[in-house]
Order: C-alpha cells, then sequence, then structure tokens
C-alpha cells in the first residue's frame, strides 16, 4: 500500500509540475498576475508530494519491503538501517528520485527567498524550473519508476552493492545532487531572464547567491566523493580521472568560471551573454554528466547499472532542455546592452580571462572524456584517455590561472597599471620564488614540478597578504581588529576561497612528490619501517560484521620508539553478492596520513600487505572544504543578508534546514 | 646529529622485531612495472590501471612485464609489445597519431580561440561604448530595485 | 555567421555523437591482430598429455580457434552453436583451454559434447595473451596461410555464424 502512495504522489507531482511549468510562464508572457501567482503554491506542493514519495521509498526500505522490486535489489534484511536508508539512491531509480527531491527543495528555497524580485521573473524562474521537473519525473515515472512491484516478492534482497556500504554513501550523493541540481536555479535566472528580456545587472546581483550556494555544495560533494574513493577503492588514489569523476568536476569548473564572470556583471553590467551562456553550461554539465553516468556509453568504475532506453530517455530530455536554452539564447543574447567600460588590463580584466582559462581547461575534459566516444562513433579505433593525458594537459592551463588568481583581486577595477602591480607584487614573487626552489631541498629531493606547485600555493598566499595589508592601510577605523572588522564578508570568503586552492595544491603537490609507498609481505611480529614511522604487523583475526564476515589485522605504529597509534585494516566478504571487498586503516595527520592496507594472505599466517606514507594527503579535502567555507561567507555577506532578512521568520523546517547545512 | 639519533633509537626495536621483506623478489623491477603499470588500461575492467586491478588477466600481464623488464625489454619494446595484442585501447596515454592530434592539441586551441575571442570581444567593446550613462542608468535601476527587495516590510 | 549560434552548433555535433554512442558498445575491443599472421604456439593436448599441438600443423586449411575455459559462463552458452557447426563438418574446430583445471576440463567436455578436432591446454594463459585475449569465450578464424580473419568476442551466437563467419570460412576455403 505504501508504495502505491508515493507511486500516486510522484504522479500527481508530474501533473503538478506540468501546471507550474506552463501556467506561470504564460502568465508572465501575458501579463496575467493571477496566473503567476500559480507559481509559489505549485512549488510547494510540488515539494510536499515528492517528499511524501520519498519518505514512502525510506519507508519500504526501513521495513524491509522486498515485495518492492528496487529495494529488493538494492537491499537486504542484513544490511545496517542507515545502509537501507542511504539505499535509497544507491541505484538508478531512487537516485533520481533524490535528484528530483533535491530539485524540489532548491525551488521551495526559491520561492521563500524570492520575494524581492519582480512578480514576473520569480514566476518565470519557478516556471522554468517546473518543466526540469516534469522531464525528471516523466523518466521516473515511465522507465525507471522505485515503486515497481515484484510479484512474488523476493524472500530476501540482493544486498546493496558493498563499494557503496560506507558512511561516504550516506552524505556523498546529496551533496554532490545538491550541488548539480543548485546549479538549475542559476539557469532557471538565465533563462526567465532570456524569456523575459530583463537581462539586466540586477539578473547577476541576485544569481550569484544562488550560484555561489550551490557551487560551495558540488566542491564539497565532489570533495566528499574523492576522499570515499581514496579510503574505500583501496589503491590509495583520489582522483582517477574517470568518466564519471570528470562529469562531476566539468559542473564545478563551469560553476567557477561563472561565479567569477557573475562578479563582473554584476560589477560593470558587461558579458551578461556571457554569463547567461555559462550559468547555461553549468547545469548542462550536470545533465549530461547524469546521461553518461546512466547510458552506458562510456566505461566507468563508478556508473549506474545501465540500460539503453533509458540512455535515449535522458538524450531526447537533454537535447530538448539544452538544446532549446541555447536556441533561446542565439534569438535573445545579441539584443543584450553592453554594460560599463573598462580596460583589458583591469579586475574585469583578469577575471574574464581567468574565465578563458577555466573554461579552455573545462573544454579539455570534455574533451577527453568524449574523445574515444568520438574516435569509435566514426570508427576510427578504440583508444584510452586517462590520468596521463589529463594531467599532462591541465597543469599547463592550471598555472596561469593560479598566477592570475594572486594577481586579479589587486588590480583595479576599470583599468590598471601593470608596471605598478608589478612593483605591488614584487616582494610576494621574490618571497614565492626563493621559498618554492628552496624548500623541496630541506624535504628530500627536488623536482620541478614539486617548485612549481609550492610556487603557486605560495604566491596565492603572500598575495593574498599584499593585498590585505593594503586594504588594511587604506581602511577607516583606528584599531586593527576595528579595521578588519571592517571589510566586508564577500572579501574574506573569496580570500578563503583562494587559500583554499592554495592548501589543496599543497596537498597534491606534497603527496605527487614524496609520497613513500611499500608491498610487502608481513609474518607475524615483522616490522617495517615507512616515512619514518615503524609498523609492526600483529597478525589478523577473524570477526563477523552484520553481513561480511572478514580478517582484521593488527598494525602497531611508533615512532622513534614511542607508539603512535593502532590500525585494523580489514579484508571483507560480503556473503550476499560473495564480494570481497579491502577496507583499509588510515591514521589521518596534519602533515600525514598513514596507509595500511591489506592484500592476500599467504602462507602461515603472513600476509601481503601495502603501506603508503603520504604527506599532507588531507590538505587535498580540507583545501576543498575551505574553499566551500569562502563561499558561504561569501554569501552571508551583507547586502544579501538586507535581501533575505525580511523573510527568515516564516521559513518552514525543511529549507531552515537546507540553509542550515549552507551556513 | 639527528640521524645518529633516529638510528640509536630504531636499534631496540629493529633488535625486538625482524624486518618484513618487500613482497616482489627484485623490487627494482618491482618499481618499473609499476611505473609502467600506471599508464596501463587493464582490459577486463570497468575502468581500472593494470596497476589497480585484481583481474586474474592483470595479474597475467603484470607477470609478463614483470619478465619482460628482467629480460631487459625497454618501455618502448614492452609497450609495443601490449599494443600489437590489445591495440591502442590499452594505453591510458593515447599515442600521438593522426587520429588523437585534435585530442592533444585541443586543449591548447582552446585556450588560443578563447584568448583570442576574450581580447576582440573587449576591442570591440571598446569602441561600441559610445558613453557611459547607459550604464549609469541601469546601475541606478539596479540599486532602485534592490533597495525595493530590502525596504519591503 | 552568427557568434551566438556558435554554443548550439557545438551542442548539436554533441548530441549526435552521444546518440551514435548510445547504439555502440565501449567495452567491445577490435583486435589488432586481424590481418595479421597468428602467433604460433605449441602446447601439450588436453587429452593426450603426452602429445603436442602446433599452429605449424594447422597450416594449408581454414580451421576455427576457440578459447574457452570451464569455469567459463559465456562458454557454456555459445557451446550448443559449436557442437553444432562440428556436426555439420563444415569447419574444424580447435579448442584452446584457457587458465583450467585438466580434470575439470574433461568433465565439463564430456558432460556437454566435445566439438574440437584437438583440444590444446593454455595453462599459464601466455598464448592467450599473445593473441590478445581479454575474457573468454573468443574465437578467431584462420586462413590456410594462418593469418587471422577474423575475430568474434563473446559468446557465438547462430546469427553471427550463419551472418559472418561461416560465408567468410566457405570464402576461404575456396581461395
Amino acid at each position: 500500500m505504501i508504495p502505491e502512495i508515493g507511486h500516486f504522489a510522484l504522479i500527481l507531482a508530474l501533473c503538478v509540475a506540468v501546471v507550474q511549468g506552463s501556467l506561470p510562464i504564460y502568465g508572465a508572457a501575458v501579463g496575467s498576475s493571477t496566473l503567476m501567482s500559480v507559481a509559489k503554491p505549485a512549488a510547494r506542493g510540488q515539494f510536499l508530494l515528492v517528499l511524501l514519495a520519498f519518505c514512502c521509498l525510506g519507508y519500504a526500505f526501513a521495513a524491509k519491503d522486498f515485495s518492492v522490486l528496487y529495494v529488493a535489489a538494492t537491499s537486504n534484511s542484513q544490511l545496517p538501517l542507515h545502509y537501507r536508508i542511504a539505499a535509497i539512491w544507491g541505484a538508478h531509480e531512487g537516485s533520481l528520485l533524490l535528484w528530483v527531491f533535491i530539485l524540489s527543495i532548491w525551488m521551495v528555497a526559491v520561492s521563500f527567498f524570492s520575494t524581492h524580485l519582480p512578480e514576473a521573473m520569480r514566476a518565470r524562474i519557478l516556471g522554468v524550473m517546473g518543466l526540469v521537473s516534469v522531464g525528471f519525473l516523466l523518466f521516473m515515472l515511465t522507465v525507471s519508476n522505485p515503486f515497481e512491484r515484484l510479484i512474488p516478492a523476493a524472500f530476501d534482497g540482493r544486498d546493496l552493492n558493498p563499494l557503496l556500504q560506507d558512511p561516504g554513501m550516506v552524505i556523498h550523493p546529496p551533496m554532490l545532487y545538491m550541488g548539480y541540481v543548485g546549479f538549475s536555479v542559476a539557469f532557471s535566472f538565465a533563462i526567465a531572464a532570456l524569456l523575459g528580456g530583463t537581462l539586466d545587472a540586477a539578473w547577476a546581483r541576485w544569481s550569484r547567491p544562488w550560484t555561489t550556494v550551490a557551487w560551495c555544495f558540488l566542491t564539497v560533494g565532489v570533495a566528499m566523493g574523492s576522499g570515499w574513493a581514496y579510503y574505500e577503492l583501496g589503491w590509495g588514489g583520489w582522483w582517477f580521472w574517470d568518466p564519471v569523476e570528470n562529469a562531476s568536476f566539468m559542473p564545478w569548473l563551469a560553476g567557477t568560471a561563472l561565479i567569477h564572470s557573475l562578479a563582473v556583471t554584476d560589477k560593470r553590467g558587461g558579458f551578461k551573454a556571457w554569463s547567461v551562456l555559462l550559468a547555461i553550461l553549468a547545469f548542462s554539465l550536470s545533465l549530461l554528466g547524469t546521461f553518461l553516468v546512466r547510458s552506458g556509453v562510456l566505461t566507468s568504475v563508478h556508473a549506474f547499472a545501465t540500460d539503453p532506453k533509458r540512455g535515449l530517455f535522458i538524450l531526447v530530455f537533454l537535447a530538448v532542455v539544452i538544446g532549446g536554452s541555447l536556441v533561446l539564447y542565439a534569438w535573445r543574447a545579441p539584443r543584450v546592452g553592453l554594460g560599463g567600460g573598462f580596460s583589458i588590463i583591469s579586475r574585469e580584466g583578469m577575471l574574464l580571462a581567468n574565465n578563458v582559462l577555466l573554461v579552455a581547461a573545462l573544454g579539455s575534459v570534455l574533451l577527453g572524456t568524449l574523445y574515444p566516444l568520438f574516435l569509435d562513433a566514426l570508427d576510427l579505433g578504440k583508444i584510452s584517455v586517462g590520468p596521463p593525458y589529463f594531467d599532462t594537459v591541465f597543469v599547463p592551463l592550471m598555472t596561469p590561472a593560479i598566477f592570475l588568481m594572486g594577481i586579479g583581486p589587486l588590480a583595479q577595477w576599470k583599468k590598471t597599471s601593470l608596471p605598478e602591480l608589478a612593483t605591488r607584487l614584487r616582494w610576494a614573487f621574490a618571497v614565492s620564488i626563493v621559498t618554492a626552489l628552496a624548500l623541496p631541498f630541506t624535504l628530500g629531493h627536488w623536482t620541478p614540478l614539486v617548485s612549481l606547485g609550492l610556487l603557486l600555493a605560495i604566491w596565492i598566499v603572500t598575495t593574498a597578504a599584499v593585498d590585505l595589508r593594503e586594504r588594511l592601510a587604506h581602511a577607516d577605523g583606528s584599531s586593527l581588529l576595528g579595521r578588519l572588522a571592517a571589510m566586508p564578508r564577500s572579501y574574506w570568503g573569496m580570500v578563503l576561497a583562494h587559500c583554499g586552492v592554495a592548501l589543496f595544491i599543497v596537498g597534491v603537490t606534497m603527496v605527487k612528490g614524496f609520497e613513500v609507498e611499500q608491498d610487502l609481505r608481513m609474518n607475524v611480529g615483522q616490522t617495517a619501517t615507512i616515512g619514518g614511522y615503524t609498523f609492526q604487523f600483529d597478525g589478523t583475526q577473524q570477526y563477523k560484521g552484520p553481513n561480511y564476515i572478514a580478517a582484521r589485522g593488527t598494525f602497531r605504529v611508533s615512532q622513534d620508539g614511542r607508539d603512535v597509534t593502532v590500525m585494523y585494516p580489514e579484508k571483507r566478504r560480503y556473503t550476499v553478492q560473495n564480494q570481497t571487498m579491502t577496507e583499509a586503516a588510515i591514521s589521518p595527520g596534519f602533515a600525514r596520513d598513514l596507509y595500511v592496507s591489506l592484500g592476500e594472505p599467504l602462507d602461515d599466517g603472513a600476509w601481503s600487505v601495502r603501506l603508503y606514507h603520504k604527506p599532507f594527503v588531507d590538505w587535498i579535502w580540507g583545501g576543498c572544504l575551505i574553499m566551500a567555507l569562502g563561499g558561504i561567507l561569501a554569501v552571508s555577506d551583507r547586502r544579501y543578508r538586507l535581501a533575505w532578512r525580511h523573510k527568515e521568520a516564516d521559513v518552514p523546517a525543511a529549507t531552515q534546514m537546507a540553509r542550515q547545512t549552507v551556513s | 646529529m639527528r640521524w645518529l639519533l633516529v638510528i640509536i633509537l630504531l636499534i631496540p626495536s629493529l633488535a625486538a622485531a625482524e624486518e618484513a621483506r618487500p613482497l616482489a623478489d627484485n623490487p627494482q623491477v618491482e618499481a618499473r612495472l609499476k611505473t609502467l603499470a600506471v599508464e596501463l588500461r587493464c582490459l577486463v575492467c570497468q575502468n581500472q590501471t593494470l596497476a589497480d586491478s585484481n583481474a586474474p588477466l592483470a595479474e597475467d600481464l603484470r607477470r609478463e612485464v614483470r619478465e619482460m623488464i628482467t629480460k631487459g625489454m625497454s618501455d618502448r619494446e614492452i609497450i609495443d609489445f601490449l599494443v600489437q595484442r590489445y591495440g591502442d585501447f590499452v594505453l591510458y596515454r593515447p599515442p600521438w597519431k593522426a587520429t588523437t592530434t585534435l585530442l592533444w592539441l585541443g586543449p591548447f586551441l582552446l585556450l588560443i580561440a578563447g584568448a583570442t575571442a576574450l581580447v576582440l570581444a573587449l576591442r570591440r567593446r571598446q569602441k561600441k561604448l559610445v558613453d557611459v550613462t547607459l550604464s549609469e542608468a541601469e546601475h541606478n535601476r539596479v540599486a532602485q530595485l534592490l533597495s525595493e527587495g530590502a525596504n519591503r516590510p | 555567421m552568427n557568434r551566438f549560434l556558435l554554443p548550439l552548433g557545438i551542442f548539436v555535433v554533441v548530441v549526435g555523437f552521444l546518440a551514435v554512442g548510445l547504439t555502440l558498445n565501449p567495452r567491445e575491443l577490435p583486435s589488432p591482430l586481424v590481418g595479421k599472421p597468428a602467433p604460433d604456439f605449441s602446447l601439450p593436448q588436453l587429452h593426450d598429455q603426452g602429445k603436442v599441438i602446433s599452429s605449424n600443423e594447422l597450416k594449408g586449411k581454414v580451421w576455427l580457434l576457440n578459447f574457452w575455459a570451464s569455469w567459463c559462463d559465456g562458454c557454456k552458452v555459445e557451446h550448443p552453436v559449436l557442437v553444432h557447426l562440428a556436426q555439420s563438418g563444415e569447419v574444424p574446430i580447435y579448442g584452446m583451454d584457457y587458465k583450467d583445471q585438466r580434470n575439470e576440463a574433461l568433465t565439463w567436455l564430456r558432460e556437454w559434447g566435445n566439438p574440437y578436432q584437438v583440444v590444446a591446454v593454455d595453462e599459464s594463459g601466455r598464448v592467450g595473451i599473445n593473441y590478445g585475449v581479454y575474457g573468454v569465450p573468443e574465437t578467431y578464424v584462420m586462413d590456410k596461410a594462418g593469418v587471422i580473419r577474423y575475430k568474434q568476442i563473446g559468446p557465438l551466437r547462430d546469427d553471427i555464424l550463419q551472418g559472418k563467419i561461416l560465408p567468410l570460412v566457405r570464402e576461404l576455403q575456396n581461395q
């Protein structure tokens, strides 16, 4: 009964979405405020209906209802409750429901935080979001219904893929989808502005906070996915340039470019058509990612079980949504005004140069990801494009972007003088060069890439310091603290996000340059020393988990004779799917991770063991978190709060929650 | 001095426990295998390198590569051996060929095209901008719209 | 040209490729060995370990080489097709027992029938690597000069046999 209620709620939600996607847009076109006023209640109604469906599926999982095909396929009676709940998005159908659910959360958020927008604009935005929702609901109800019954019911479920039985599964997909789907807001703003012909600088200012919030979620989502791969796949890698990873990275690059171009559009009113195109691009790439993951056109470690019928549906949907927007763009964008003037050498110019670099990087990822498909489609042979390619093209593209990242914030708006900039930055440059050249020697060995990485990271930090010092010198107020506090939060947000990038670069550089790895054959009682840490293997013990049996190894780690920690890597065999999983043990630290993973049992209780010493690896994810924090700080800036504050009081719990995770 | 200290401190633990042996008989060969294998694709897996995969074919291929290294074959020869049998698909770094020219040059062409487009667009803008009064009006409109939002009760 | 149409143009091209991509199988790998002389092998026979079967003995006739194993599920699927082909006597089939246990392989053939003239044993999988095998079953068509003319990846189906392999075999036999 409950699954039928969920199914019915989805059908109703589709009806509401159709209404939401048509009447308000028509109303805005003919100027009927009655029709436009449908948008808000429709968005909220749709949210409640999708929430109901989501809860119904959750209930089916919690109650182990194996008469629902999806539940039987992705869970098992022995699967712990929190993984049964996470199994809602453990495969194709349920993750689509999560997609739609998150879309409806964003719609409700727009309906509450858009009271300052002109009514027609709001009606169009919610209308466009409604149309996107129609597509996904149709997709679910036609070829991927999560509520489909299995008759007769299965005696027990086939269990969730053991790879997904991890705390990462509980939070990573919702975060990632909050980011992906969040770009639908910027997209809808752009389409609404194109539809209404009201593409002015106000559009940019309204879009900025939404874009930044979605970007923060996506940053955290991608970082969590990478962290998850790092400890769960057991190979010690954190980014594999896999098509599915690229599918999440491309919208991120587009979103990053969008944030920066919106700054130009907001400030100078220029490059509106470009910003609109980026807004369309960011969401289009999210949709493209959805297609790549689910259609089976590319092979990936992370892909869903694929079905060409589904692939075709998403492709048609993709063609309609993106194709339609680009037609609208080609039709309306030429009429957009120019905005204020600025010289090529100016803050605006640098932000746009940075855009060119980011988009070139994005184009490279897209090219590398789809190139094997292109060749195959033209019958020109099969090739693989992997990490060596991406590493080779990415570094030269990102290096100038990072260099500009240091200069940009110090350049004046409108026009700036290069010689003067050079004078202001000469100390930062000298310090960066000297430190970057010298530091690797003290760390052990020098390679050009290590020096380059450190140079870029130090450059970001030193230029930020120069900038801060200059601003403090010019700020009003007597005390240092007072002057610091007087800086706008959006400024601090930018500094923080840029420093996050610096930390990220340090992490990547140090791990690539100084990581140590050993493959050993360890007998009980034997030791191995790596990176100054001594690991003693105390043997393995068998134990039984809820739905697996495991061999758990014990490694006592000491440094200079003092005990540091005890690590317990595991080799698990999940009984239902009879799949073996390597659970690496990680001892995280500020300046290094220790990583132990069990290979295969050898004779006499000995095991093949892989040990890693990974210096500064956690800075990779720490850097991403700080980038996201920077974004949140920027969104909490006074000028955005002013627009929102008066509506705060009557926000329902669900959106409060959504916002609390933001701020 | 510091080295001495480390060595002294390590002596007790060395005395207490035996040092584990590397898994491979010949660590040099293993290191070369590793640098080769991270750029080679496991053919039966979804998308994994030969170094990361535990598939039986990957193990066989690692064994084969190991033997070729011991025989003193160069990296080039080893890669040719694999490409002859499995095609370019086995390489994660696509070879430079007529069909991959666009792949390798693409990023830099994009960059050049983007930079040119930006400079041209900025030049054209400068010429077209007759006066800034238009944008002043626009800015006032922004300010007005925003203050409307802020001051609404 | 309207530069605002450029994004749409690029998008249309990408969608076109994605649509073609839906009809392709990214996991199927064409062999670079087609058109080249088949790698030589000289291996013990499954039914008589003392005897050796070598690829040189097979020159001068058209033959099929089928890589299989008792642990392989796809092999069971294609097996009736092979048995049927062997009964027709149109072309000799040689088996390559790939990375298998001898006893299990023999039992398997007793149970499901033996379509092979001779079965060679590739215990280490080394011959498989020379042939670029990446998943059993795989089937090769050799011409009289010992050149690989066709490779079938995955289970042999009747439609592939009738539509591609047998016409090719007849053509090669008439050369």
